[in-house]
């Protein structure tokens, strides 16, 4: 493995972007190398030839400026991409595969590809965006908590088991590669399970699609206002025309949200 | 319509002994006594009594006996009392019928039908009392080989914990029992040099200082899960799966989640928290290991995994994958292994019992040729120091206790636990009961329960003329079967007693 800092740097400071390449390279290895050199300071990274190294991003704990830290992985990560992370930010010049932000606590994760399924499972904080589709079992058990609120936003669709258990946190869907909206390539069982957080699809959702627990309603103002705020953020990030970041941030939306707190509350005998 | 629920328990009050000080009123929470100011007497109500005997305890003139109610209606084998009520309640209610601790039902104890080897004559017993006994346990992967360089023997490369004893307390969440007992748990595992668990249920900031004597828990609710939780602890627990309901999530009601459990478990206050039945992204031994090795990579390869499943039917063949994937302690909780709430139903009759599971494990990994890829620690109903060697002998390295530890700190077995009123402050969250567990005194009952167990686990292996828990694990030569048929025998791979 090599890493070669890519500016000149005068003697006694930390160079600022150090680029990897990653080409066979066990995942171990590579993470370690990420880590040891942000603990040296190191906050930019450009690691080439990504294929298939898994948990980028879920070793860099006890950093002080972990926060600051930015790597770019080109290629196609394995799984777990960022998984408990807490602070970094990743972007991915490709697709990532499963249970990408797997339990993370904060930091942002932006994928110019698709993603794999399981996407953000049990995500308590920070920020996701995928320029594409997801699959399967994506935001199960999203959870918030205080000023701790985890937001994943998809450009294109989702697959079967959307946003089940999710006990607090947002998801939005763009539905950007179908012509017209609803459409059969919807998800189905979305939200089974779901007592907290909201899910805001483009476009209308057939209830034959959605777990009892799911209620629909237009969103209010202030949500509204949060969906533009993150559909100009899928925009920035994605590089999108102006014209059709114009028809996103005014398109209807509606919202799905947990009818109960308590789903199960009446299970039970005595 | 009216019923006809018998009340499961008897009250008996001496009136000549009453004084009328209300003491029962107030410990019972669950509502069974009433003062009648106009008679001046206390009146009860039997079918409000669970049974725990905190009020014939705590009465200052003993004037109290809880009975269990030998009223009955007409006696049959297949209709039993229990089977009548619980559907008679169901009828009444339409709901799944919850219950807390272990199952309580005859299935075949199998540690009472196995007995220890004693040395006689040709192999000198031990006196513990005047030659040293070890009972270090280390947990973790062990080196295939053992590699001596220049008259050194090389260190394990693998991360290990080390207990002084063979006996950790079993994972019970801060949620499920009271902060007073859950902080006892953490204290008497650290000043006794073994390990506690977290359960699911988070880790309060100010307990980190247990830390080296902590396993925390990976559950399919992830609640309270962070890097720093993860990386305080001495090791990791992914927990698939729980003796007591195996192949079923957990379910914390709302009421529960007070605001000191809300900021452990990271939800707000008053939602409920539940755990999913599986992890979602654990559909496969292939995405076991992704975890497995996701939780390596937070710790930096420094803490060792634990992977604990209930013993089901096909328990061998899913530890085998579990070593596989890269556990480096696997964990089998047995059908009578113990629960805060569960289905009945479940508790009851799903699983199967551990020692069969927990000789089944160890003889498939030693077959295979991967038994020192990973510890193997069992839980579920063990009831003494024992069932805990008979354990070992049967391979286990270690075992994770839970009920006893509850009992060490005043628990009665009553089953209440799923209501939140235990009325010994154990496994509640109301202030006003969970005061009755003093954590000083309570990490003193666990720590004498560990000490005795210990000492008692070196006796045995004195009068086996063993001096090391090394020298007993999986050591089945030990044990003799008795009013076993063959098939048991087998599975549990020991003789027949005189054979």
């Amino acid at each position: 493995m090599r890493a070669v800092a890519r500016k000149h740097v005068p003697p006694g400071r930390v160079p600022s972007t150090v680029t990897i390449d990653a080409r066979g390279v066990h995942h171990k290895d590579l993470n370690r190398r990420i880590r040891s050199l942000a603990l040296e300071g190191h906050d930019r990274f450009e690691v080439l030839n990504v294929f298939g190294q898994r948990y980028f991003g879920t070793n860099l704990w006890g950093i002080e400026n972990r926060r600051d830290i930015r790597i770019t992985v080109h290629g196609t990560p394995g799984s777990d991409l960022g998984a408990f992370m807490d602070g970094p930010s990743i972007e991915v010049k490709g697709n990532v595969q499963d249970a990408t932000g797997n339990t993370m606590n904060a930091g942002l994760i932006v994928v110019h590809g698709n993603a794999g399924d399981v996407l953000g499972y049990g995500m308590r904080g920070g920020e996701i965006y995928v320029r594409g589709n997801v699959g399967y079992r994506v935001g199960i058990h999203m959870k918030e908590y205080r000023d701790l609120i985890p937001t994943i936003v998809i450009g294109g669709t989702t697959q079967d088991f959307f946003g089940e258990y999710m006990a607090g946190g947002r998801i939005i869907v763009l539905n950007r590669f179908i012509p017209e909206i609803p459409d059969s390539r919807q998800s189905y069982f979305i939200g089974t399970g779901m007592h907290g957080g909201s899910i805001f699809i483009r476009g209308q959702v057939d209830p034959d699609r959605m777990g009892a627990e799911v209620g629909v309603e237009e969103p209010d103002r202030e949500e509204s206002r949060l969906i533009r705020h993150f559909v100009d953020g899928y925009c920035r990030h994605f590089n999108i025309g102006k014209e059709e970041a114009r028809t996103l941030r005014e398109a209807r939306f509606c919202k799905l949200h947990a009818k109960s707190q308590r789903p199960y509350g009446k299970l039970y005998a005595y | 319509m009216l019923t006809s629920l018998l009340p499961e328990f008897s009250i008996r009050r001496d009136e000549d002994r009453c004084i009328q000080c209300r003491v029962c009123e107030r410990q019972c929470s669950f509502g069974v006594f009433s003062y009648d100011a106009g008679d001046n007497v206390m009146v009860h109500r039997e079918d409000l009594c669970v049974g725990c005997q905190r009020c014939a305890v705590l009465c200052p003139t003993n004037a109290l006996t809880i009975m269990y109610n030998e009223y009955s209606y007409k006696p049959n084998w297949n209709w039993t009392r229990e089977y009548i009520q619980d559907l008679k309640k169901q009828a009444e209610t339409g709901g799944v019928l919850l219950t807390g601790m272990g199952d309580d039902k005859p299935h075949k104890i199998y540690w009472d039908h196995i007995l220890i080897n004693a040395s006689q004559v040709t192999n000198p017993s031990i006196d513990p009392l005047r030659e040293p006994m070890e009972l270090r346990t280390f947990l973790g992967r062990k080196p295939d080989r053992l590699e001596v360089k220049d008259g050194v023997l090389s260190p394990n490369e693998y991360p290990n914990v080390v207990l002084s004893t063979p006996i950790m307390f079993a994972a019970m969440s801060y949620g499920a029992i009271s902060y007073n007992c859950f902080y006892s748990l953490a204290r008497a595992a650290f000043e006794s040099g073994t390990l506690f668990n977290t359960g699911e249920g988070g880790w309060p900031r100010e307990m980190r200082k247990f830390g080296s004597a902590t396993i925390v828990q990976c559950a399919s609710g992830r609640f309270g899960i962070d890097l720093e939780y993860l990386n305080d602890a001495a090791a990791v627990e992914i927990k698939i799966g729980q003796g007591a309901k195996p192949g079923i999530g957990g379910h914390l009601p709302g009421e529960k989640v007070s605001e000191h459990i809300s900021q452990t478990r990271m939800i707000p206050a008053g939602s409920d928290a539940i755990s999913p039945a599986p992890h979602h992204d654990i559909y496969s031994i292939e995405d076991l290991q992704m975890l497995i090795h996701a939780l390596k990579e937070a710790t930096d390869y420094q803490k060792p995994i634990f992977v604990k499943i209930s013993a089901v039917h096909n328990a061998p063949a899913i530890a085998s994958g579990m070593v596989r994937a890269g556990a480096d302690i696997i964990v089998i909780d047995g059908l009578r292994g113990g629960t805060g709430a569960a289905p009945k139903i479940l508790r009851d009759n799903v699983g199967i019992p551990i020692e069969l599971a927990l000789a089944a494990v160890d003889t498939r990994l030693r077959k295979e040729g991967i038994r020192n890829r990973a510890s193997l620690v069992i839980a579920g109903g063990l009831r003494n120091s024992s069932d805990v060697f008979k354990a070992i002998a049967l391979g286990a390295d270690a075992v994770y206790i839970g009920t006893p530890a509850l009992i060490a700190m005043g628990c009665t077995m009553c089953q209440k636990c799923y209501t939140g009123k235990c009325a010994w402050g154990l496994t509640t969250q109301d202030p006003y009961l969970t005061k009755r567990v003093n954590p000083e005194i309570a990490t003193t009952c666990l720590k004498n329960l560990l000490r005795a167990w210990s000492l008692e686990l070196k006796e045995l292996l004195g009068c086996g003329g063993i001096n090391s828990i090394e020298s007993l694990r999986g050591n089945r030569l030990q044990l003799r079967g008795i009013g076993l048929e063959g098939w048991e025998l087998e599975t549990l791979g020991i003789r027949g007693a005189g054979q």
